[in-house]
Parts: structure tokens; sequence; C-alpha cells
């Protein structure tokens, strides 16, 4: 260290050093502007300001509430009450139009979109998929097969009261028999039968499979859902199986296992728990994906 | 502030001694350095007439631009200069920019970037000492201050001195002038962002929006604050141009230069007319201090390349007014290099050397990217057409085998009159499409009315047939035709199959 009372000067810069020197390297006296000081201060000051308007100092039963009442929370439910106030019009006009007027106006349309958009993520999407693309068990809902119908007004049954749901008495409801597990049909009895149901949608028989068999058991136990043809019944939800759509996959081991276990999948009734605009909006969403009818 | 590029102590002639800016008692020395005022003296010269010429301009086009109007049609706004932030529009004379064309923007900062670079590769800091707002609006503060309360010497003496009613006064009149001024510059900005006649009008009966008023007030104080008070700080402390200029600067860059070749040693007329005669070196320089009395920022130009120093050039009209006096040859002080001051000592010519690698480099990128801006601006669209696949389902197998894809489509009519347009899509075969919402059959193209100066989303579906077999993924080319049935917009996609 510098003796203090000496002066140190840098020779090359010609400015003051601070005294302190580490192996020969001196720590030039460059000194900060006075104000640079003082704005320091002043954000120290202009700090308390913090502690009057906002909620800030812990008390003994509560903490300090600010000068104007923000509170995180109230904040958030004004935001909500803004975003309602732009939504209002919309969901108004929502409201009270008529399920098939919606589509035909592009306003609309892009609105309920929107908004179905959400609610689908929100509430569809966990089974369904983000896409709304379905996975095995759940049917996919862009494509045009439809297992309890594909137009509006299905599309809006279906939700507000579900499939297969007890606690709504209006559900979607009809159960196929475990044909297998229950001991209706035999297991090679149940092979013949899946064939001829492979069959029906041209896909490839395995060459020892009796489809006359096959026939005559689906026309005794399947055909009063499924149809003589095979076409299925919307009324009752059972599928087409003469399509290219499957809801549980269509090689002989998924076929044969429907037809074991019988039963279908279930869905909740939407209607008691989302509100009747966002069931609208989510009917349009669903329908305007590319398969409503 | 004691930064310096050169190495005088190795020169011939030694550089003149420099000021200690630290205290000599105490060897801590203070941490915190009080703000020395500076009292610049008023000069005429050349170079003070091309700063007054600059100022005029420049403040002109700033207070004065928004009020220019430029028909556009109707429905759109006359200003030819206005930022739409409601209708996320930037006009400017015949050019309107949307929100996603912001990278006009972007280029034009990197030319403004490399337009700096450029010039402090010829001559130093030119933007520093004429062109920028906190040099012009300071040199227009400091000529109402000289008005108001007299030129330096005057100025120092009162500021010494007691209050009297007289000072009282002339502070008065000052910041009453400060103020008008900081309060034009805020009123002219929010102009630039309102139909500007209308807003005047507004702001004059007190009806303005909320917003106006406060940008208002945060320019008028920033204006005041600034070029009032803070003034050179800005300049030392503030601004990271000088930093990187230092690093930016070379050799062969004019900078406002002391000669010390010439002006070394310093002494009197009467001292270096005698040493003359004895045969004896003597410097120009008459140590008169003038440079450091008009220096807005204070500096002695004479310690060489500072970094407080903005290059404004009042130095050398000081100085030459003091050698034409003297009958002396001018330009003691002025534009020049370290190359040609070493050359000069080593009784060599000056050399200039304005083309060099670094000139040459930014004078072509400037040419590229000003090219490149001024090619896309002319060829730029009045449609637009951006396609965006459906992520999730990539697609979708109907009952019959037909495989699907859906789109998010959006049109944009950038035209100031309505349009309709057709779609259609290129790249396979049998290709059929619907809208949602718009048909339900399904078409070969389809066609959407677009509004003047609108955008629109559909959701579009295609559709290929069962039995046209295809790749997992095919390109598509998705185009819009006007009325005409010229294309004006094309994107590209594809088709994905199983």
């Amino acid at each position: 260290m510098a003796n203090a009372t000496e002066p140190r000067v840098d020779a090359r810069t010609g400015t003051a050093t601070t005294g302190h020197e580490w192996d020969g390297i001196a720590e030039l006296n460059t000194p900060l502007p006075r104000w640079w000081l003082w704005t320091f201060y002043l954000t120290i000051v202009w700090s308390i300001g913090y502690w009057i308007v906002y909620p800030a100092w812990p008390g003994v039963t509560g903490f300090t509430q600010g000068a104007f009442g923000w509170h995180a929370r109230s904040a958030v439910v004004d935001d909500l009450k803004e975003l309602q106030a732009i939504r209002g019009p919309g969901e108004a006009k929502l409201a009270a139009a008529k399920l098939d007027e919606i589509e035909k106006n592009p306003e609309l349309l892009a609105f309920a979109r929107a908004s179905g958009g959400a609610a689908f993520a929100n509430n569809c999407a966990p089974c369904h998929g983000a896409g709304a693309q379905g996975a095995v068990g759940y049917p996919n809902l862009n494509d045009d097969d439809w297992l309890w119908g594909g137009s509006l007004d299905d599309i809006q049954q279906t939700i507000t009261h579900g499939a297969r749901w007890d606690a709504d008495k209006a559900t979607r409801s009809s159960l196929m028999p475990a044909f297998g597990r229950d001991g209706i049909l035999k297991a090679d009895e149940i092979a013949n039968v899946a064939q001829y149901v492979r069959s029906l949608s041209g896909l490839p028989n395995e060459t020892n499979a009796n489809l006359a068999k096959g026939k005559e058991l689906f026309a005794t136990n399947c055909a009063v859902c499924h149809g003589d043809d095979g076409k299925g019944k919307q009324e009752v939800g059972a599928p087409n199986l003469t399509d290219k759509i499957w809801l549980y996959g269509s090689d002989t081991a998924s076929i044969v296992n429907r037809i074991n276990v019988g039963g279908g999948g279930q869905m909740p009734a939407w209607g008691g728990r989302l509100d009747p605009t966002t069931i609208k909006a989510l009917t349009v969403y669903v329908h305007s994906l590319g398969g409503g009818k | 502030m004691d930064f310096r590029i050169d190495d005088r102590q190795a020169g011939e002639i030694d550089s003149p001694a420099r000021s200690v800016s630290g205290p000599a008692a105490d060897s801590d020395g203070p941490l915190y350095e009080a703000r020395k005022q500076v009292y610049p003296q008023k000069i005429d010269g050349t170079f003070r007439r091309i700063k007054w010429a600059i100022l005029i301009v420049t403040l002109g086009i700033y207070y004065a631009l928004p009020f220019v109007r430029w028909d556009r049609g109707p429905g759109e706004p006359n200003q030819a200069v206005l930022v739409d932030l409601d209708h996320h529009r930037f006009y400017f004379f015949f050019i309107e920019i949307w929100p996603q064309e912001v990278y006009y923007l972007t280029g034009l900062m990197i030319l403004a970037a490399l337009t700096l670079f450029l010039m402090n590769a010829l001559a130093g800091r030119v933007w520093c000492g004429y062109l920028c707002p906190q040099t012009v609006w300071t040199d227009l503060f400091l000529m109402i201050e000289r008005l108001a309360e007299g030129d330096r010497r005057d100025r120092m003496r009162k500021d010494a001195g007691p209050w009297t009613l007289e000072r009282v006064a002339e502070k008065t009149i000052k910041h009453a002038l400060w103020l008008a001024i900081a309060w034009w510059t805020g009123g002219a900005w929010v102009l630039y962002f309102n139909d500007a006649p209308t807003l005047v009008r507004q702001l004059a009966t007190f009806q303005a929006p909320a917003i106006a008023y406060i940008w208002i007030g945060i320019l008028t104080f920033t204006t005041y604050t600034l070029a009032g008070f803070m003034r050179e700080q800005v300049c030392v402390y503030m601004c990271p141009w000088p930093r990187i200029q230092a690093a930016l600067t070379d050799e062969n860059a004019l900078n406002v230069t002391y000669r010390y070749d010439r002006g070394e040693p310093r002494m009197s007329a009467k001292k270096a007319k005698a040493s003359r005669a004895r045969n004896e070196r003597a410097g120009d320089c008459v140590d008169c201090n003038q440079c450091v009395a008009v220096c807005p920022t204070g500096v002695d130009i004479r310690d060489g390349a500072n970094m407080g120093c903005i290059q404004c050039g009042l130095c050398i009209d000081a100085c030459d007014n003091v050698m034409r006096k003297l009958g002396r040859d001018e330009r003691l002080i002025a534009y020049d290099t370290d190359v040609n001051i070493k050359r000069r000592l080593e009784g060599k010519q000056n050399v200039f050397k304005p083309v060099r690698v670094r000139t040459v480099l930014y004078t072509v990128l400037i040419v590229a990217i000003g090219g490149l801006m001024a090619g896309k601006l002319a060829t730029r669209a009045d449609a637009g057409l951006a396609v965006i696949h459906d992520r999730n389902p990539l697609f979708v197998t109907l009952s019959d085998g037909t495989i699907r894809n859906a789109y998010t489509v959006r049109f944009s009519n950038m035209a100031s009159r309505d349009r309709a347009f057709t779609l259609s899509v290129q790249g396979l075969k049998g290709l059929q499409m619907e809208i949602v919402g718009e048909t339900t059959q399904r078409h070969e193209s389809e066609a959407a009315a677009l509004g003047a100066d609108q955008t629109r989303e559909v959701r579009l579906l295609l559709f290929n047939g069962a039995g046209n077999a295809i790749p997992n993924s095919t390109p598509l080319t998705f185009s819009i035709a006007d009325e005409t049935g010229r294309t004006v917009a094309t994107a590209k996609d594809f088709f994905r199959g199983p």
C-alpha cells in the first residue's frame, strides 16, 4: 500500500490512483459523477412509493394493504372482467344464434372456433387428443364417421348428455354384450364372426376362415344393432363395420377382443359442467373440424 | 475521460502536460466527482454556421413533418408520416408498412448503424458533433441561455455572485423559454401517432386522450432535463457511442485534432518572436484557451483525442479567429489524422486515405442492404397468402378411404380497394378443396372476397380421393389470383398421407 499522505498520479494517464496497488498494478481513481450517486439515492426514495402504493410490510396479524387497495387476486378478477367485457358481445351473439346459422356467418364462426378451441383444449383434449385426432377407443372427431351422428344437433346432444354416463338420464346409452366373456359365443364362432366382419370392409381373411358360418352368426347376434349389411346404427351408437375407420383397430386380434369383452367407451355429460354457450361453441368447433354432417 | 489512442510520449515533441483529475492531498480520492459547470462561449465561424444550418433543417423537419399531407384515397389517413398504433400501420409517404413487414425497420436500423460507422471512419464523430438530437437541442438551449443571461463571462460572474432581481428575471425567462421548447418537442412527438390537425385541436381544447398529455409530459421532462441540465454529461456518461466509436476508429480517420507538431511549444506571440529570432523553436499556440472556452463539453482539445470531445469543430472556429488576428495560418486545430501529424514531424507530406478496407466494406454493405431494401419495397406485393398445415392430426382418413388435410389460410389484401381472390392448389392432381363454413361442396378452387386493407383467416380442407395413391408427403403450392386472373401471392406447404 502506498503512503497515505502522498498523492499518487499515474504517469501515463495523468489520473490519480486510489493508492491501492497489487504487484505493481495500481487502481486508477476515475470518479463517477455525483449526480449519478443522487440518481441512486432517488431510486431508493422512489422505492418508498411502492411501500405506500402496494401491500408491503408484514405485521403480526396481516400486512399493510397499500393506499389503493391493490391486490393480486382482485387484479386477476379485474382482468377477467375486462376479458369478459371484450368477449361479451360475441358471446351474446353466439348465445342468440341458431346452431345452423353460426357456420354461415364468418364472424360468428371465427368466434365460435376460437372459443370452442379453447374449451376443447381444456375439457376434451385429455381423451380426444389436442387435435381431436382421438386414440384407440376414443373417436377421432376430424373424420366423417360418427357413432352417434355428426350433425350439429347430434354433436350438441352428445356433448351435453355424454355417452353411457349413467348420472344423466338423457345420455347416449347402449352396450354391446360381452359375447366371449359371458359365454354367448364360443371361441371358434367368435373367430369366424371376426373374419366375416373384416370381409365387410374388404380386408383380407385367413385361409381357414368359415365366412358362411360367420355371416350366419352375425345375422343372429350382431345385425340387430350393426344392421344386416353391417353399416351400423347411429340411434344405438353401433359403428359402421364396412368403412375404413376402426375405433379399436382392424386387425383380427382387436376385433376378436371387442367381441369378447363388448361394452363401449364412456363420455361425461358436459351439460352440468359447461354453460350452454360454451357447448354451442364446442359443437361448432367439432363440427367444423371437417367431418361434420 | 482520460482515454487516449496515441502515444505521444514516444514522439520528438512531448505532448502537453495533462491535468491531474484526482485530488492532491487525499490518496483515497473522492468516489464521486462534483459537476464542473461548462459555460461555452459564443463563437462564429465556418463550423458554427454549418451547425446552425443543420439545426434549422433538422428541427424544422421534426416540428413540421406531422402536418405534411399525403392523399391515400378515401378511408385512409392523409398524414404523410403516421404511426397508427390502433390499426397496426406505419405510413411514410407512399409506403404503408404492416406489422409483419417490420423487417424494413430492422433494415433501416442496420443502414443507420453502418452509416454511423462509415461517417466515423471518414471524419470521426460527425453524428455527435452535428446531427445528434442531444447536440442539436443543447445548442438551441445554449443559444437561449446566452440570450437571457449573456455570454460566458457574464454567466460565470452572475452564477458566482449573489441573487439579484435581474438574475432572477433572467433565469425565469430562460427556464420559461426552455420549457416552452421542451413542451413543443413533446407536442410534436405525439403528432406522429395521430392525425396532427385533429390532435392539435383536441390538445388546445383539452379533449385529447390522456396518453397524449402523458407523452408530452415525458418528452417535456426529458428535453428540459437533458438539453438544459445534463448536456455533456449525457455524452460522457450515458451514451454508449463514444466508447464504441473509440474502439472503431483508426489512425487514418479525420478527427478534430490539435496539430501539436505546429502548436508546441506554446508561448505568447512576443516570446515566440524572440525565440524565433534566436533561431529556436516556437509553437503557434499562444495558450489563449479560446478553444476551451467555446467547447460545449468543456474539454481541452490540446490534450488529444478525448471521450468528452464530440468533435463539433467549434474550437476550430475559435482558434482560426485568433490565428487570423495574429496573422498566422488558420487551422492550428483542424480535421486531421494521427498519421499526418507523425508524418509532418518526420518531414513527410500529408496523405489522406479515405479509401480503406473499412470504408469500402461499409460502403459496399450500405449499398447492398439499401439496394436490397429498395428492391424489396419496389416489388412488394399488395396481396398476401399464408398457409399453416394442421399440426395435429397431420391427415385424416375418411370412411371411404379419402385422405383429408386441413390448413389455416390467411389472405391479406394490402390494396385500398375491395378484391375477389381465387384460391387454387398445384402439386397434386385431383385434389379438391372446401372452405369450412363457406361451401359444402368440394371444388378445384375457391373464391374469397376481401375488403380494402383487410386480412381474413379461413379453415381450408383438401381432399385426396381414395383411388389416388400418394407418397406420404407431397409439396404443394397454394396461390391466389385476382379478378384479372393474375397470380398475386403464393405459399408453399405439404399434403400428408399415411
